[in-house]
């Protein structure tokens, strides 16, 4: 392996991580209230609103059911819009977190709804609002299954990056296409999938040691 | 303290359930109510009732004069704060140690951290577990758990405490030391206490009074003693059936059924309170001069009375055992004289 080849790897596994490791956070800090509005406003819960859990519901539906492919061309004028230009690392993290979204918040209303439903009416006949419930109660309660939730958000979104990369944002799915498929170049080509398969190995490994350790069952 | 009026409620769903059809009830301060009936009763409907956890369809909860069915979310969650409850399964924070489950209701009503502290420790003294603080909830015991779910239910210092069958998880005696802790709570803070079980032994431990409760209505109530030994109800008769009255065999009683003659009666005795201890029987062969053969006897014990029945056969001459009849019947006991057929 040569040093460019090393160099060539080493900036798109940096590529991908800033790719991932943005738009993780900024979807799970976006899909996080939607997920536990998801809960609470369900049937017979704290805040039971029916209209909004319907209207929520068919919003994330709608975003779960559009392939990534589609949606990252379809949602180009919006990634101008935010960062200025359709192209480049930054602005693939646009669609990754529009596409992340819904799914993070179906993945925090599942863990929500593992939460013990009677610790939740002792919380309410203790006297507990529906915001202390939601933050003392839910979260806390539910933090090992939102963890793996993270996890499992994480990895999905190495593999949905690497098509990100194709319309030119770079990172290992890219460098994979360019140099493996377009330029005959085999090495490269298996270089990128082992470290894409070390980093989710990484991640789910980091992400179930974590969640064991905040679990106290 | 309480007092109930006329509660409805109903659940719709694939089959519609009436729940409660018309609760009468009123609770007394300071005392340890019970609230008997079997599965599916709606004993745990009532209960969440009186917590506003349910809202009735129709009647109204008073709690201290307040009217729990009108008050505004606010003000409901205000009034919970006076009024402690624990449950069957505990329903502990399982993400909590047990000092910050104990916290909880602390935070809840806000306050400071060092006054949290101080609390919690005191609370923990009070229910045996001041070594177990840092534990988790899944390192307890059954047990266990429950006694930091009366310490966090005792934390604001409530007026009321709830109990939706709170030892009806644990074994006898698990369930034994968590009825004195509550008996012991009762006496020394006052604090009204109102229970709710399908087990009878549960009653007779701890309560004063009962309420029994069948198809979402109340049929019967008063002091545990008087419920249990005469028994009005055919709901309340049920659920005593495992009980002394009904243990005398049937055998038993059908070989005496004709043996009655002048000189030769049967008579069931009850006892309760302080005739228990007197020695009538013994009175009865020294002064009227009558042979009594005891056929089958049981004595229990409700909270601190005790209570029992004997079944006997008594012989002598006419005369004098119509006296012994009238100084049985002297002596507070009830007696009831097996008649031919
Ligand atoms: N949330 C609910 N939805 C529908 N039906 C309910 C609900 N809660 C209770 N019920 C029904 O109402 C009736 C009374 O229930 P409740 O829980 O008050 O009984 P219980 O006396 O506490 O019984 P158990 O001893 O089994 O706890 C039952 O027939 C039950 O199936
Ligand atoms: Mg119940």
């Amino acid at each position: 392996m040569n040093s460019m080849m090393v160099t060539l790897l080493w900036n798109a596994t940096k590529e991908t991580l800033y790719m991932v490791g943005v738009s993780v956070v900024i979807a799970e800090l976006l899909g996080l209230p939607i997920g536990v509005l998801l809960v609470v406003t369900d049937k017979d819960q704290i805040l039971e609103n029916t209209i909004l859990n319907k209207i929520l519901s068919f919003i994330v539906n709608i975003g779960r059911s559009i392939p990534f492919i589609i949606l990252m061309v379809a949602i180009i004028p919006f990634t101008r819009w935010v960062v200025g230009t359709s192209i480049g690392t930054s602005a693939a993290i646009v669609p990754l977190i529009v596409a992340a979204i819904p799914f993070v918040a179906r993945v925090v209303e599942s863990s929500l709804k593992e939460v013990d439903p009677g610790v939740i009416e002792a919380a309410e006949a203790m006297g507990a609002s529906p915001w202390q419930i939601i933050y003392k109660v839910l979260l806390p309660e539910a933090l090992p299954g939102l963890v793996l939730g993270f996890t499992l958000t994480a990895v999905n979104l190495v593999g949905y990056s690497a098509m990100a990369g194709t319309i030119g944002g770079g990172g290992l799915g890219d460098l994979a296409i360019r140099y493996g498929y377009q330029r005959f170049r085999g090495d490269v080509m298996f270089y990128t999938v082992i470290i894409l398969v070390l980093m989710v190995q990484l991640i789910q490994m980091l992400g179930d040691w974590v969640a064991k350790r905040v679990a106290h069952k | 303290m309480i007092i109930l009026k006329d509660l409805h409620k109903t659940y719709a769903g694939e089959r519609v359930v009436h729940a409660l059809r018309g609760i009468d009830l009123q609770i007394p301060a300071g005392k340890i109510f019970g609230i008997i009936g079997q599965s599916g009763a709606g004993k745990s409907t009532l209960i969440r009732c009186i917590n506003g956890l349910e809202k009735p369809d129709q009647g109204e909860v008073i709690f201290n004069g307040i009217n729990i069915s009108q008050l505004s979310p606010k003000e409901l969650r205000k009034t919970r704060k006076k009024i402690g409850m624990i449950f069957q399964h505990f329903n502990l924070l399982s993400s909590r140690t047990v000092f910050d489950n104990v916290a909880f209701p602390l935070e809840i009503a806000g306050m400071t951290k060092e006054k949290i502290q101080h609390k919690v420790r005191e609370l923990l003294e009070l229910v045996g577990l001041g070594d177990k603080e840092k534990a988790y909830p899944h390192q307890l015991s059954g047990g266990q758990k429950q006694r930091v779910g009366i310490a966090r239910a005792l934390a604001n210092e409530p007026q009321l405490l709830l109990c939706d069958e709170a030892t009806s998880a644990l074994d006898p005696e698990t369930t034994t030391s968590i009825l004195q802790l509550l008996r012991r709570i009762n006496e020394e803070m006052g604090l009204t206490i109102v229970l709710i079980t399908h087990e009878m032994p549960v009653i007779q431990e701890i309560c004063d009074d009962v309420a029994v409760i069948e198809d979402g209505k109340i049929k019967e109530y008063g002091p545990v003693i008087d419920v249990f030994t005469k028994p009005q109800a055919s709901a309340t008769k049920r659920l005593l059936g495992g009980s002394i009255e009904s243990q005398i065999p049937a055998e038993l009683l059908q070989q005496i059924n004709g043996q009655t003659d002048k000189e030769r009666i049967f008579a069931k005795l009850s006892f309760v309170g302080s005739s228990a201890h007197e020695p009538i029987i013994s009175s009865l062969l020294k002064n009227y001069d009558v042979t009594v053969n005891i056929l089958f006897g049981k004595i229990d014990q409700m909270k601190s009375v005790p209570f029992g029945m004997l079944l006997v056969e008594m012989r002598g001459e006419a005369q004098r055992l119509n006296e012994a009849l009238l100084f049985i019947r002297e002596h507070d006991v009830e007696m009831e004289v097996f008649m031919n057929e």
